[in-house]
């Protein structure tokens, strides 16, 4: 029973660390081209993107 | 990405945003978003590859022509994308995004929670995980559950009910019966069940509104084409800038080459071509000289006209078809979506279901708390979870198939119209032809002809020059150099090669024969060898007879609608085995649509040209086709793109195939439903058997939607 006290809270954290990452993203636009997202990472970069 | 404020030389910085056809690959959005930063005056560019999209940060100075003749010398062809006006949209799709997210994180947590209960947890354990679940359940209920909230509400105070009624009195019960549970160390509390519920809704929801069509102002952008003031040329030989507002019948306008027509009017000195791709999505210049009508809107290409006005402001063909379009919208009345009709059964049944077991169970002499819980238990079981996610998940995978097949869903109840429509409906130019100006006969077959053509071709904008100089670009041919390129308005454009002169323009300047033929012809010549007369002239699209052929399979008789001539439409519906109705106006068209309209028939309208605005609108269904004018595809319900006409029979197979599956959708979670009640109304459902129920029958919807991954074909 103990290690509940402990165990819980941490998951708890860890969901909403979760929940805040997820909040960010959706404000930074980064679902707004999931299949460009996806093709993205075959675009050979030699130079940095402007 | 970081968008510049500022551009380097101070000057102001602007977006523009524009469909791009073609975009296929990872090479492509490297190809846009590498290329285009090479043109002076652009800061950067975005490729957005799921709506085919591409934005571009640029000088205020660039205009859009500029940077679509720079993406089209990168192999794609774009238009402007009109119609940015879905923030409002977007603004609602994130908030639902983000209470989706709420609900999800929530569901989790006290998912965790209550597996423990049901393994067995007892006692104090019990009690303190029940109030763990309370504190994470009530927070997120209140953040996730606020658009159904909100909107139940609204629908109440006006007297009516929606789907939302049923949702948040269930949840809002379900929670205020679990904390008493709770609170009073009860053995069943439902937190994981509501929380679960709003999970599996605003999915749904979120879905939804990802299919929703944006927003936007056809007619507002239509009359934006009109120029603002026109150059004015009074009784005693002066001229004046006068606003386009202020123009009466019988004054005298200037307009010079390149300029846009601010009026209806006639030709009265001049020789010039008009582009009246506006009007009628046909990129053939027409050819103008005195006595000709011309319309406001459409672009004057070569050379100075004066033009009497006949028709000005509001009186202009152009307002004619905004005033057409306005009308058709306000007549077509809103359709009423298949979620919505099932919605407007579905909530009184189930309130009346959970009164009933109140009822029944006080009747039958059970206490006050065990008659709630029984009623509350009615309502969590019937809750419209899978019955939310029936339609749009269809709708969402469908439309994936068709973005794939290259087919742009606007509006996700499209699919439900057309799925229903009867008889479909075709304009000529553009849609069942390419609505293209291409290059028939003539063209020389000597190498080295064929290389000062191209060169000479280069050197102009002219529609005609254009087109040849594509042709002969995708052929292969190898350009001459040329000097003393020389364009002429109006006659041609000249140059020498060595000693001897090469001209291409119009036959009677070039020195060839003159033609009797009233069809667009261009001469080419050098000197000392034989003339060549191309013609132009537009060409079906390829696999037009195919797509008729399927059309008819799948059972409609499709007919032409066009203002051409009789003779042109006649050709073409003879070739393709169809009826034809030639020599219509944008009113004429409007009218059949209405006539068909008032004998109970769903017309599917296809068209491009502004021409079939008010028609497009009309229709119960409508698609354009990606090269069309812009205000066809603010109209139409569906774009496709490229240059076959098979999308069209393939969207209306792939509606079809959606509306079976969510019809299959609705039997399911109707079915599970049923089996479901049963155990509800007898007080045998338990937090475990509620959560099994949601999620099963849910589940079991978004996987028979997920067939349709493949149904554009």
């Amino acid at each position: 029973m103990t290690g509940l006290v402990v165990l819980i809270p941490i998951a708890l954290a860890l969901g909403l660390a979760g929940l805040a990452a997820f909040f960010w993203a959706a404000r930074s636009g980064q679902f707004e081209d999931l299949d460009g997202a996806a093709l993205r990472i075959l675009i050979e970069d030699d130079t940095p993107l402007p | 990405m970081n968008v510049a404020a500022r551009f380097d030389d101070g000057g102001e910085v602007t977006t523009s945003t524009f469909t791009v056809d073609g975009l296929r690959c990872a090479a492509c959005i490297a190809k846009l978003e590498a290329g285009l930063p090479q043109l002076s005056g652009v800061v950067s560019a975005r490729v957005n590859f799921t709506s085919k999209r591409v934005r571009v940060d640029h000088a205020a100075t660039l205009a859009d022509d500029d940077l679509l003749s720079a993406i089209d010398r990168l192999g794609f062809q774009a238009r402007v994308f009109v119609g940015e006006n879905d923030a409002a949209t977007s603004r609602e799709s994130r908030r639902l995004m983000t209470a989706l997210a709420v609900a999800g994180f929530a569901a989790m947590n006290v998912m965790l929670l209550s597996v423990s209960i049901w393994s067995g947890a007892g006692g104090a354990t019990r009690t303190l995980f029940h109030w763990l679940s309370a504190a994470i359940a009530l927070p997120a209920i209140a953040y996730a559950g606020r658009p159904f909230f909100a909107s139940a509400w609204s629908a109440l105070r006006h007297g009516r009910t929606n789907m939302d009624v049923p949702i948040s009195i269930g949840v809002t019960l379900t929670a205020a019966m679990s904390l008493y549970e709770t609170a009073t160390g009860g053995a069943h509390a439902y937190f994981d069940g509501a929380v679960m519920l709003l999970l599996f809704l605003l999915a749904g929801r979120f879905l939804d509104s990802a299919m929703r069509a944006r927003a936007a102002d056809g007619v507002a952008a239509l009359m934006r084409r009109v120029p603002a003031d026109v150059l004015v040329r009074l009784p005693d030989g002066a001229t004046q800038r006068r606003l386009a507002a202020e123009l009466a019948p019988g004054m005298r306008m200037l307009v010079a080459a390149g300029e846009r027509i601010g009026a209806d009017g006639v030709v009265e000195e001049g020789r010039s071509s008009v582009d009246c791709s506006l009007v009628t999505g046909e990129s053939v210049a027409v050819a103008v000289a005195a006595g000709d009508t011309v319309l406001a809107g459409t672009i004057n290409l070569d050379g100075p006209l004066t033009i009497r006005v006949t028709a000005a402001g509001d009186a202009t063909m152009v307002a004619d078809i905004a005033r057409l379009m306005e009308s058709a919208t306000q007549g077509k009345g809103r359709y009423v979506r298949i979620a919505d009709r099932a919605s407007r059964l579905y909530a009184p049944a189930v309130h009346s279901l959970a009164l009933l077991s109140l009822a029944g169970w006080l009747v039958a002499g059970a206490g006050v708390h065990q008659a709630l819980t029984v009623a509350v238990a009615v309502l969590i079981i019937t809750c419209p979870c899978a019955l939310g996610l029936a339609v749009p998940i269809a709708q969402v995978v469908a439309a994936g198939a068709l973005m794939r097949a290259g087919v742009l869903l606007k509006d996700g109840s499209a699919l439900e119209r057309l799925a229903a429509a009867d008889t479909v409906l075709l304009d000529k130019t553009g849609t069942v032809t390419l609505g293209r100006v291409e290059p028939l006969a003539g063209v020389p077959a000597d190498p080295f002809e064929r290389g000062v053509l191209l060169s000479l071709a280069r050197a102009s904008r002219h529609p005609l020059s254009v087109a040849i100089a594509e042709l002969l670009e995708r052929e292969g041919a190898v350009a001459v150099p040329l000097v003393d390129c020389v364009e002429q308005p109006g006659l041609g454009i000249s140059a020498r090669l060595g000693d001897r002169m090469v001209r291409l323009g119009r036959p009677d300047w070039v020195g060839a024969p003159e033609t009797g033929d009233r069809e667009t012809i261009a001469a080419f010549r050098i000197d000392g060898r034989a003339f060549h007369l191309i013609t132009f002239g537009d060409s079906i699209r390829p696999d037009a007879a195919a797509a008729i052929a399927r059309l008819r399979r799948q059972g409609f008789a499709p007919r032409l609608l066009s203002g051409d001539s009789t003779r042109v439409v006649d050709t073409i519906s003879d070739a393709l085995g169809v009826d034809g109705g030639a020599r219509m106006t944008p009113a004429d068209k409007y009218r059949v649509i209405d006539e068909m309209a008032a004998d109970g028939r769903k017309v599917l309208m296809v068209g491009d040209g502004l021409n079939d605005g008010p028609a497009l609108k009309r229709a119960f269904v409508a698609m354009a086709p990606a090269s069309g004018t812009d205000v066809s595809q603010l109209a139409a319900d569906l774009v496709f793109f490229g240059d076959r006409l098979m999308p069209v029979p393939i969207a209306i197979a792939t509606a079809r195939r959606t509306m079976r599956v969510v019809r299959q959708n609705f039997a399911l979670a109707i079915g599970y439903n049923l089996l479901a009640v049963p155990l509800a109304i007898a007080g045998q459902v338990t937090p475990l058997i509620a959560a099994l129920a949601m999620s099963g029958s849910s589940l079991l919807v978004v996987a028979n939607a997920l067939r349709l991954r493949g149904a554009a074909r």
